[in-house]
């Protein structure tokens, strides 16, 4: 390869003295603002090296003049907007459920907190507003399976219902087909009884057998007339609210297989406040009582 | 004297020359990792993927879930207000390979298990929109329909250990009936507790007679973020 500089005629430029194939290169040089700035930067670089954790060695490393630590900086900007949050959030923990309820000012934080945590923790199974979806009951109604009043919604969101948690709410609907306690025919008789209980039995005869078979297996959990029983979390049957939905064929999947929703518990995710907030915000939805 | 030339015109020395430079940058950044001490947190909790979590995982990693989840939790406000404690390296030191992940269109899951239930991510995995009505991810219906040949898992879990995962000669001897004992309600979990404590037990997709890449899935997600107890873990141990 010859290396002979030479100057461009065009340009006025010197080439770079490399040759391939015949090609040859300017030897423009670079512009100066463009140099100063590298040059900046480089210093810059030495200032970061200085100040922030940078060098490695062998069984520790440079911390840098500063000692920053991001997780450090995490824990004061933690502390930082609890500060900020404490005059409320204090409050929120001394009082009690019924004084924030009575309290117009506690009031009116704990529903936008607990607006914010519902939007993020619960609306994935109870929808936006708690307008609840199949499978997942609806928050905003006056139909409560375990309780609706301040402690009954603070316990439920607490430990959970059927979750992993030692003081979860529980209780299992047996599975009357899948387990064999009940023939197809008479599951079919106790959905009509079912249906019946909300006036839309589609056959009277099945629905008077109906009633035998639901004294028999049903009415220890759902009451005599369907009314539900919240010690069990056993929905009301009869105020045409459904969980599962209340069309025959629903009704007699869940008599035959159950369903037993499961809530996760909250106790160990949430902070004591928040979880305050949401009970207060869940109970006033539509359906405190 | 040196000369470009000389370089540029023999490959064997450009490759080597190029090499040692590469090698350089690798030393200082690579070697120091795995010295200094503090790199891996030392909290307790951490354990191997039970062998039913290990195949969710590699369904996971199979549908690109990556590509729009992450599993990494940084240390600042909003992240922690929203998703729970920062992730540890600790938390992903027996992932081969992690799943950081560095898309979210989606939201983070490194502390997904325990969220919601399994009924809730089968409905979600089958149909987003079931449950989350503004969802843009995609539906997953076939895993329900595909079944896990888990036949191979114990020669998985013993190439998972040649990379640093300490499974032991038991787990590795119990691998293929541990799989069916956590999604089985019924079955007796206790040696299988033993060796992967809070591991999710349950019918996952509903149904215990069929092992599916559900059951898998589903079991994965409800371990993620859940093996340290953060209430244990002192300031010291996170310092870095
Ligand atoms: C994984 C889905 C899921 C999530 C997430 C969830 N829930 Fe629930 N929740 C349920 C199910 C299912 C039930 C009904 C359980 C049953 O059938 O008894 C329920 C019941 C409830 C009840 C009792 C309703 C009644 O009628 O007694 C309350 C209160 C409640 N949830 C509040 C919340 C709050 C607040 C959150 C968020 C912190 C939340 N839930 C998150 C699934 C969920
Ligand atoms: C051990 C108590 C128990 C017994 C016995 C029982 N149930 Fe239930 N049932 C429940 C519980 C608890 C639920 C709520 C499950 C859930 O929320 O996931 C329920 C739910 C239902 C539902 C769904 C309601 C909805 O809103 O979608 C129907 C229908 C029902 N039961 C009918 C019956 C019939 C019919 C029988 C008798 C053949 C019966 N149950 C026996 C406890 C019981
Ligand atoms: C196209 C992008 C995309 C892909 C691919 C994707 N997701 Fe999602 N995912 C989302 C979005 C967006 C959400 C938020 C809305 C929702 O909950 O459906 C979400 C939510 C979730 C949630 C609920 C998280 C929470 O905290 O509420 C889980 C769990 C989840 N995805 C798991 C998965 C798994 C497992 C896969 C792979 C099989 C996957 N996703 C693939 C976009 C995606």
């Amino acid at each position: 390869m010859p290396t002979k500089i030479e100057k461009d005629s065009v340009t006025g430029q010197n080439t770079t003295g490399h040759e391939w194939d015949g090609i040859k290169e300017l030897n423009t040089p670079l512009p100066t603002w463009w140099l100063y700035v590298l040059y900046a930067t480089v210093l810059w670089s030495i200032g970061q090296f200085v100040l922030y954790p940078s060098i490695p060695g062998v069984r520790t490393y440079f911390s840098g003049v500063l000692g920053y630590s991001a997780r450090e900086e995490l824990v004061q900007k933690m502390q930082a907007a609890a500060d900020q949050k404490a005059p409320f959030l204090d409050r929120i923990r001394q009082a009690s459920l019924a004084d924030i309820r009575k309290t117009p000012e506690l009031l009116g934080y704990a529903v936008a907190g607990g607006r914010v945590a519902f939007a993020e923790n619960c609306a994935g199974c109870h929808q936006s507003g708690g307008a609840g979806a199949k499978g997942y009951p609806s928050l905003a109604d006056d139909e409560w399976l375990w309780g609706g009043n301040l402690a009954e919604i603070e316990r439920t969101i607490r430990y959970g219902i059927r979750s992993a948690h030692p003081d979860s709410r529980t209780s299992l609907m047996p599975r009357f087909g899948l387990d064999g306690v009940l023939e197809r025919d008479k599951i079919d008789d106790a959905a009509e009884f079912v249906l019946s209980l909300s006036n839309r039995a589609t056959n009277a005869d099945a629905a008077k057998r109906g009633a035998t078979v639901y004294a028999e297996n049903c009415a220890a959990c759902h009451g005599n007339a369907g009314a539900g029983q919240r010690e069990l979390g056993a929905p009301n049957l009869a105020d045409g609210i459904w969980i599962y939905g209340g069309d025959k064929a629903s009704i007699v999947k869940v008599i035959a297989e159950s369903r037993n929703g499961v809530m996760p518990a909250w106790t160990d995710r949430l902070d004591p406040a928040v979880i305050k907030m949401l009970t207060v915000y869940v109970h006033a939805l539509g359906g405190g009582e | 004297m040196f000369s470009h030339a000389k370089i540029e015109t023999n490959t064997a020395l450009l490759l080597v020359l190029a090499l040692l430079t590469v090698a350089i940058g690798g030393i200082v950044e690579i070697i120091p990792l795995y010295t200094i001490e503090t790199t891996i947190e030392r909290v307790q909790g951490v354990r191997p993927y039970s062998p039913l979590e290990l195949v969710g995982r590699n369904i996971y990693i199979r549908e690109g879930c990556y590509l729009c989840h992450s599993q990494q939790i940084h240390p600042f406000r909003d992240e922690v207000e929203r998703y729970g404690h920062y992730s540890l390296a600790a938390e992903s030191m027996y992932d081969h390979p992690f799943q950081w992940g560095s898309k979210r269109t989606g939201p983070d899951l490194a502390r997904v298990g325990g969220k919601y239930s399994n009924e809730w991510h089968v409905a979600h995995m089958v149909q987003p929109r079931s449950v989350v009505p503004e969802s843009i991810m995609p539906g997953y219906p076939f895993l329900l329909d595909r079944t896990v040949n888990a036949s191979d898992i114990a020669q998985h879990l013993r190439a998972v250990r040649k990379v640093g995962v300490p499974y032991t000669d038991e787990m590795i001897e119990n691998a293929r009936a541990d799989i069916d004992v956590q999604q089985n309600p019924d079955a007796d979990t206790t040696d299988f507790a033993k060796r992967y404590p809070k591991a999710v037990v349950g019918a996952f997709d509903g149904n215990p007679a069929r092992l599916t890449e559900m059951d898998a899935l589903v079991a994965y997600l409800q371990v993620l973020g859940t093996m340290v107890d953060f209430s244990a873990v002192t300031p010291q141990q996170l310092k870095q």
